[in-house]
């Protein structure tokens, strides 16, 4: 009993990080899935979105400022897609996975500059900031809420994808992207659209994630991202439920990892199962073998 | 032109250079921005050729440059901090582990075989991944890297998360620019060896180059180890530059830089990333400089102008390079004095002597 108490404080939190890294994951896997490219300006989306909600929140009425911040985050990601990826659907996977490093380089320095550099004080939200206790670990609300909710958002998604026309189209884009265009899918709108659902999910994820934490800086995307797209190749990137299930899985054991006092290794950790992960099975947990023909 | 004017020529232009530089030194100020500049840019410029002989020459996207250059920077620093300042350096560790010191010269040439040997490991599992997959995980290396040398547990060796200072630097701006240069000059050599037309072959194609029976598992390794080698080197440059060294400097976002160093230049180009490396630095630290100052025109408070804003125009002006000039400076081409004889060349014969390729 003295070692659940003891350890139920890390096993809480890393559920609800898990659950935050999913929404972000989803984002990478969707993107990966169809253009074949790293979106490395994914985790500063999610950034961006923090940073909003900081602003809007001096502005506005909370109820108000929540959607204005969804919206936003939905456009900013809708505009990246157009203006730094779409002039490059023709070119080497790698200029665009330089433009999107880019892109990342750029939205970190808007930032600081936007904010001088201080770290800025992350509104409490009311309702999921206050403390409860579950057998006797004190928690915040969010880790509760954090794990249904992203389940919540997560069947949504695929019923989304399964049963509508436009999950139709993403999913006949991601298996072929040039037939799918013959079969007179409008690639351009299928992009978008990934790139849509992917920065409200982020967007989504940023409130819960940064309600944890005292303040954004400009480079607290960085990490969160990274780790969101391990979760993502570790579940097998372009499949939805794995990449929710590996970001649980890097979550859970990272503040597994915490609460062992290794805290130094926490990071590490994750890109060790990333490169476990390649080698031993680089198509991931729920991974499509790909072969390529010459 | 024979190739015996062309070596002339060449080494009376690199002559020239260290001539300049020396009587500059000599001349202006030591407090120049245009010193910075130099020793930054050659030091930058080192990276982005290494980093260049991998992403542009042998077609592995790798991104772990910056942990390499870690790696170099703390095996010099460890190697050469005077063994009468250790008490004063690793105050909280009672003096180190390590308590010898190695001339300068040795400890750079070790920061390059420590750097190479880590790659070597990092490369048995790794260079088995294709493109994107490689680059997260030589990035995921780097972070690893950076982690592990904070760690507490190391810290008679590395001094934990605490900085490492009063090693020896250099003071003349030539000392960065002869030991790049001798480093590119062996990197140039590699690549128009018999290696160098292999890494070639596998960068455009891979699976024809193992029909051609290129080893592909043993030349990746060589263009891996040898690029982290150099990146080590010029990680010792570095601390050199900065007089003091710290595990959380080596973020990716220098990987980032190095990268986009590389892009500007030209994917494939070495005089490319030499001179973008230059231009990169004397932008950054110096041209635009003025941006993140304060203006006042009369009594108009020029708008925008603050702390941060540089480095908004200098991404935006990445941006546009990566998006509508994506062959960067050079293209994949050379610049050298027979590209110019040629050019000149062929514009008085009127195309007489056409199908001269600058190379």
């Amino acid at each position: 009993m003295d070692f659940i108490s003891r350890n139920l404080p890390y096993l809480l939190a890393g559920i609800s990080v898990g659950g935050q890294y999913a929404l972000i994951a989803i984002g990478y896997t969707m993107v990966y899935g169809i253009l074949r490219l790293i979106n490395f300006a994914h985790g500063d989306i999610f950034m961006v979105a923090g940073l909003i909600m900081v602003y809007a929140c001096t502005a506005m009425p909370i109820y108000i400022a929540i959607p204005i911040v969804l919206i936003a985050t939905v456009i900013i990601g809708f505009l990246i897609e157009r203006v730094a990826y779409k002039p490059l659907r023709q070119a080497p996977r790698m200029s665009v996975m330089i433009s999107a490093i880019g892109v990342s380089y750029l939205l970190q320095n808007l930032a600081l500059y936007i904010t001088g550099g201080l770290a800025q004080q992350y509104p409490p939200i009311p309702w999921i900031s206050d403390s409860i206790t579950i057998f006797g670990a004190s928690t915040k609300r969010v880790t509760v809420i954090t794990p249904v909710l992203t389940l919540i958002l997560v069947l949504v998604l695929v019923a989304l994808l399964k049963y509508t026309k436009i999950g139709m189209a993403m999913r006949a884009a991601s298996k072929d992207f040039e037939t799918s265009q013959l079969m007179g899918i409008k690639i351009n709108s299928v992009i978008s659209m990934t790139f849509i659902i992917g920065s409200f999910l982020a967007a989504v994820g940023s409130l819960l994630y940064f309600t944890n934490y005292t303040g954004v800086v400009p480079t607290s995307g960085a990490m969160p991202g990274l780790k969101a797209f391990v979760a993502a190749v570790f579940g097998g990137i372009g499949s939805i439920p794995g990449a929710v299930i590996g970001a649980f899985i890097i979550g859970i054991c990272e503040n597994i990892i915490k609460g062992m006092g290794w805290t130094t290794f926490s990071d590490a950790f994750t890109f060790v199962l990333l490169i476990i992960i390649l080698i031993v099975k680089p198509t991931g947990l729920f991974g499509e073998k790909a072969t390529d023909k010459v | 032109m024979t190739k015996r004017k062309e070596t002339i020529i060449n080494v009376a232009c690199i002559a020239a250079l260290l001539a300049v530089l020396f009587v500059m030194e000599q001349v202006l100020p030591p407090t120049n921005m245009i010193f910075t500049v130099l020793k930054k840019g050659a030091i930058y410029a080192l990276v982005a050729v290494s980093m260049n002989l991998l992403n542009g020459f042998t077609g592995l996207f790798s991104l772990g440059q910056a942990g390499f250059m870690l790696l170099g920077a703390y095996t010099y620093g460890i190697l050469t901090i005077p063994v009468e300042d250790r008490a004063n350096v690793y105050m909280y560790y009672d003096g180190g582990i390590i308590q010898f010191v190695v001339p300068v010269m040795v400890a750079i040439v070790a920061a390059g075989i420590v750097a190479a040997i880590f790659a070597y490991l990092i490369g048995l599992p790794v260079l088995r991944l294709k493109s994107d997959y490689l680059a997260i995980a030589t990035l995921g290396f780097a972070e690893i890297i950076r982690a592990f040398f904070q760690w507490d547990k190391l810290g008679p060796l590395t001094n934990g998360s605490n900085l490492l200072r009063s090693y020896p630097t250099f003071k003349s701006v030539l000392f960065p620019f002869i030991v790049s240069g001798v480093c590119i000059a062996i990197i140039v050599m590699l690549i128009n060896s018999t290696y160098g037309r292999a890494f070639k072959a596998i960068r455009d194609d891979e699976i024809a180059a193992e029909a051609m029976g290129i080893n592909l598992a043993h030349h990746k390794r060589i263009a891996f180890v040898v690029s982290s080698f150099f990146a080590g080197i010029s990680g010792a440059l570095l601390a050199m530059y900065q007089t003091t060294v710290q595990a959380s400097m080596f973020k990716s976002a220098m990987t980032y830089e190095i990268l986009l160093i590389v892009v500007i230049g030209g994917i494939g180009s070495i005089t490319g990333s030499c001179i973008s490396s230059f231009l990169f630095i004397a932008l950054s630290e110096w041209l635009l400089r003025f941006l993140d100052n304060d203006t006042y025109i009369g009594n108009f408070h020029v708008p925008f102008l603050r702390a941060g804003f540089r480095m908004v125009v200098f991404s935006v002006i990445i941006m546009i390079i990566v998006l509508f000039f994506r062959k960067g400076i050079m293209g994949d081409k050379e610049f050298s004095v027979r590209g110019i004889y040629n050019f000149f060349h062929r514009k008085s014969k009127n195309g007489k002597n056409a199908g001269g390729d600058t190379k």
